[in-house]
């Protein structure tokens, strides 16, 4: 067991304010339209253990318009099937030349895991409820195109937390700049613990509480077979929390409103919300392709 | 050192000169001599006192000697997973660790729940170094539903019967238990964890649980099957419930509930209980992923408490060793549980007596007269005449590095590998004959 290899990315957590701001940068010197050669010659493996869309093809595109070639694995089809083991894995794909590997893991850690037994940076594309660090990066490169510093704003993140790498990586990233974050849910989605997960986190109940003055409002999926068996039923959350034309009103005028993706018309947000004025939604994906190039680039790239 | 008029290794006969004795049963905390004699302990004597000779001189200056320790939960995982541990290599870490007496858990595979079994586990061709005390299973294959054939059991050897690993749900089955045990006098222990709450969880709940993304098991599993244990021990006369491996602070409140009561409640923790906090499994060490799972502060506080007031029967160890490639997966998918016998001691004289001021007396008293009252370990746990020769000798000042490498179990994964701790084994002597160091 090693420490991971420079240029990994397990986490946010546990990144300096510097890193961050390195990778900021990076990627907003990243022109898809006129990529560098950055990763020449180089071979990343994108290794997807869980369904993805929007994370794998960025990935993908990321690396290929820097140069790389890409492969990708995935659970279904491969040796994880036979029961190959994580660490195995990993050796088989370095035994092949892989230069990076972006892993996506329905298990909390497993990009760790691998990072520790490997000697070729391991990217984390999402582990289970743990990080999602390329969307947190993308998504505060979305807010800075929209607002001139991180500092002071006032954020609001409503739905599912508890189950959601998306939002702790946020709340890392975010807190480590000054955002003042509220976290906003019923208890079976926001639990008091929630709190202790960053600096100056608060929890509300209520959206009307917890949006009014805000600037960014990030919502989340809420996944209707986790409301099965939960106190609140679905048509109590959408009542509640569900993110309408009315409930943006009390943010800022400026406020932008942000979403992971996949969304779900009707259960978290209105159509009028997702596709209003102020919804950044699209954005954020198409923003994640520079950011994405910035990771790679600093994993294995030349310039760093 | 072992000065010998005859090279002779089992000498029928063994002086143990100028120790420090501390037999918390006899209330012995003085320098002491004490012979042995054809396994027996044959005289406690004041230094240079023994009237009796013999063949062999153990010289204990500097040392503390105490009764041989014991042990009321390991996994030494035969039948059927020798590639973690056999019954020879956990009793030699046994040994090394100090213990001269070990309670095997049940939930090997098969599932030790026949007369059998239990019979097996004892024979000489086991290679055991330290005294085996089985422990069968409360339910056929521990599935949790009937009963196993306790009075066989207990003639086979069994010293009690428990499901570790799972716990008994059912009220009425644990009822049943608990009644059959009164009628045998034989103890019933429970791996106290409300399963239908805690599935797919792999750590405490809490702030870390909730930082790395992973499911979390609320304190109140294991309070929740105390707390109904202890009720039903109450309702039934003459009944012995000992709590395994005890890691909350409420389940310690149902457990003094039941003390007070006069019930026959008894309860363990292990040393790494009483060492670690949920927050030391940092970033997904699976060597730091047990059940019962690291605990909070609050809890650990509960805990050093209770081991010092006296609601603690006993220090077990839980030693749960398992083969690298079932710790080196995924923190979710990792096997549950840790090597424990030869850190337990070090463990509590750095914690617990150094650290928290807890006297050496009632450490010893932890591992030797409480344990044995837990399971009527009839003749061990003191050294009074009379008594079996098991003796364990230690140096409560000595620092040293554990090495998990130089391990003498057949698995490495602890957490413990290279802390440096104080306290350590001098010798251990099973029946008068000197086991540990060996040859």
């Amino acid at each position: 067991m090693n420490k991971p290899v420079r240029g990994s990315l397990l986490g946010i957590e546990h990144l300096e304010q510097n890193e961050i701001l390195g990778l900021l940068k990076l990627a907003r010197r990243m022109n898809p339209q006129k990529p560098r050669p950055l990763l020449r010659n180089k071979r990343v493996v994108l290794l997807f253990y869980e369904a993805s869309t929007r994370t794998r093809s960025s990935f993908e595109i990321a690396a290929k318009s820097l140069g790389a070639t890409t492969t990708l694995v995935q659970s279904s089809g491969s040796s994880v099937e036979k029961g190959e083991s994580l660490i195995d894995t990993g050796y088989t794909l370095r035994a092949v030349g892989a230069d990076v590997i972006v892993i996506r893991h329905p298990s909390a850690g497993a990009p760790e895991l691998m990072a520790k037994h490997l000697d070729i940076p391991v990217i984390n594309a999402g582990d289970g409820m743990h990080e999602h660090p390329s969307q947190a990066l993308l998504d505060t490169f979305t807010i800075l195109k929209h607002k001139k510093t991180l500092k002071g704003l006032q954020l609001a993140i409503i739905g599912d937390i508890v189950h959601s790498r998306v939002a702790r990586s946020a709340c890392h990233l975010l807190t480590k700049f000054g955002v003042k974050i509220t976290l906003c849910g019923p208890p079976e989605f926001v639990p008091e613990v929630a709190a202790t997960l960053a600096p100056g986190l608060r929890i509300s109940r209520h959206p009307e509480e917890a949006l009014r003055g805000v600037d960014v409002i990030m919502l989340l999926r809420v996944q209707k077979e986790r409301l099965a068996g939960q106190k609140i039923g679905l048509q109590e959350y959408i009542a509640h929390y569900q993110m309408s034309p009315a409930r943006l009103k009390l943010a800022r005028r400026d406020a932008i409103v942000m979403h992971p993706g996949p969304i779900i018309r009707g259960l978290e947000l209105t159509s009028e919300v997702a596709d209003g004025a102020q919804s950044v939604i699209v954005d954020e994906v198409r923003n994640g392709v520079p950011v994405r190039m910035a990771i790679l680039a600093r994993a294995v790239g030349k310039a760093k | 050192m072992l000065t010998a008029k005859n090279q002779k290794r089992d000498a029928a006969s063994l002086l143990i000169k100028g120790g420090h004795v501390i037999d918390p049963a006899a209330k012995i905390n003085a320098p002491m001599d004490i012979l042995l004699r054809d396994g027996r302990v044959a005289e406690v004597a004041l230094p240079n006192k023994t009237r009796g000779g013999a063949d062999e001189k153990f010289d204990a200056r500097g040392s503390i000697v105490a009764p041989g320790f014991i042990d009321l939960h390991v996994h030494l995982r035969e039948p059927g997973q020798s590639h973690k541990e056999t019954i020879a290599s956990g009793t030699a870490a046994a040994a090394a660790g100090g213990f001269t007496s070990v309670c095997t858990m049940p939930n090997t595979s098969p599932v030790v729940d026949t007369d059998e079994w239990v019979a097996w586990l004892r024979r000489p061709e086991r290679g055991a170094v330290v005294n085996v005390f089985p422990i069968a299973a409360a339910t056929r294959g521990s599935r949790g539903q009937s009963l196993t054939d306790f009075a066989a059991l207990q003639r086979a050897g069994a010293v009690a019967v428990t499901d570790d690993g799972k716990p008994i749900l059912d009220d009425e089955v644990m009822r049943a238990a608990l009644r059959l045990g009164a009628e045998l006098n034989l103890p019933v222990v429970q791996h106290a964890e409300d399963t239908r709450i805690t599935e797919h969880c792999s750590m405490h709940e809490g702030p870390t649980s909730f930082r790395l993304g992973l499911r979390g098991m609320p304190a109140a599993a294991e309070a929740s099957i105390v707390d109904r244990d202890v009720s039903l021990a109450q309702q039934i006369r003459e009944s012995r419930l000992h709590v395994a491996h005890l890691s909350t602070s409420d389940a310690l409140k149902a457990v003094r509930r039941g003390k007070r009561a006069r019930a026959r409640v008894t309860c363990e923790v292990t040393p790494h209980h009483f060492t670690l906090l949920d927050s030391d499994v940092g970033e997904y060490n699976t060597n730091f992923k047990m059940n019962p799972p690291l605990r909070s502060a609050s809890d650990r506080e509960a805990i050093l408490v209770a081991l010092a007031d006296g609601t603690v029967d006993a220090i077990a160890t839980d030693h749960a060793p398992h083969a690298a490639h079932e710790k080196q997966v995924e923190f979710e998918h990792a096997a549950f549980g840790i090597t424990g016998l030869e850190t337990a001691l070090a463990l509590a004289i750095t914690k617990l007596h150094r650290e928290h001021k807890i006297p050496l007396a009632r450490i010893v008293e932890l591992f030797t007269s409480g344990p044995a009252r837990v399971f009527d370990l009839r003749g061990r746990g003191s050294l009074q005449r009379g008594n079996f020769a098991d003796v364990t000798i230690f140096d409560p000042k000595k620092r040293w590095t554990f090495d998990a490498v130089k391990s003498h179990s057949l698995s490495r994964n602890t957490p413990f590998d290279g802390w440096q701790l104080t306290g350590k084994v001098v010798a251990t002597i099973v029946g008068g004959k000197m086991t540990y160091p060996a040859d």
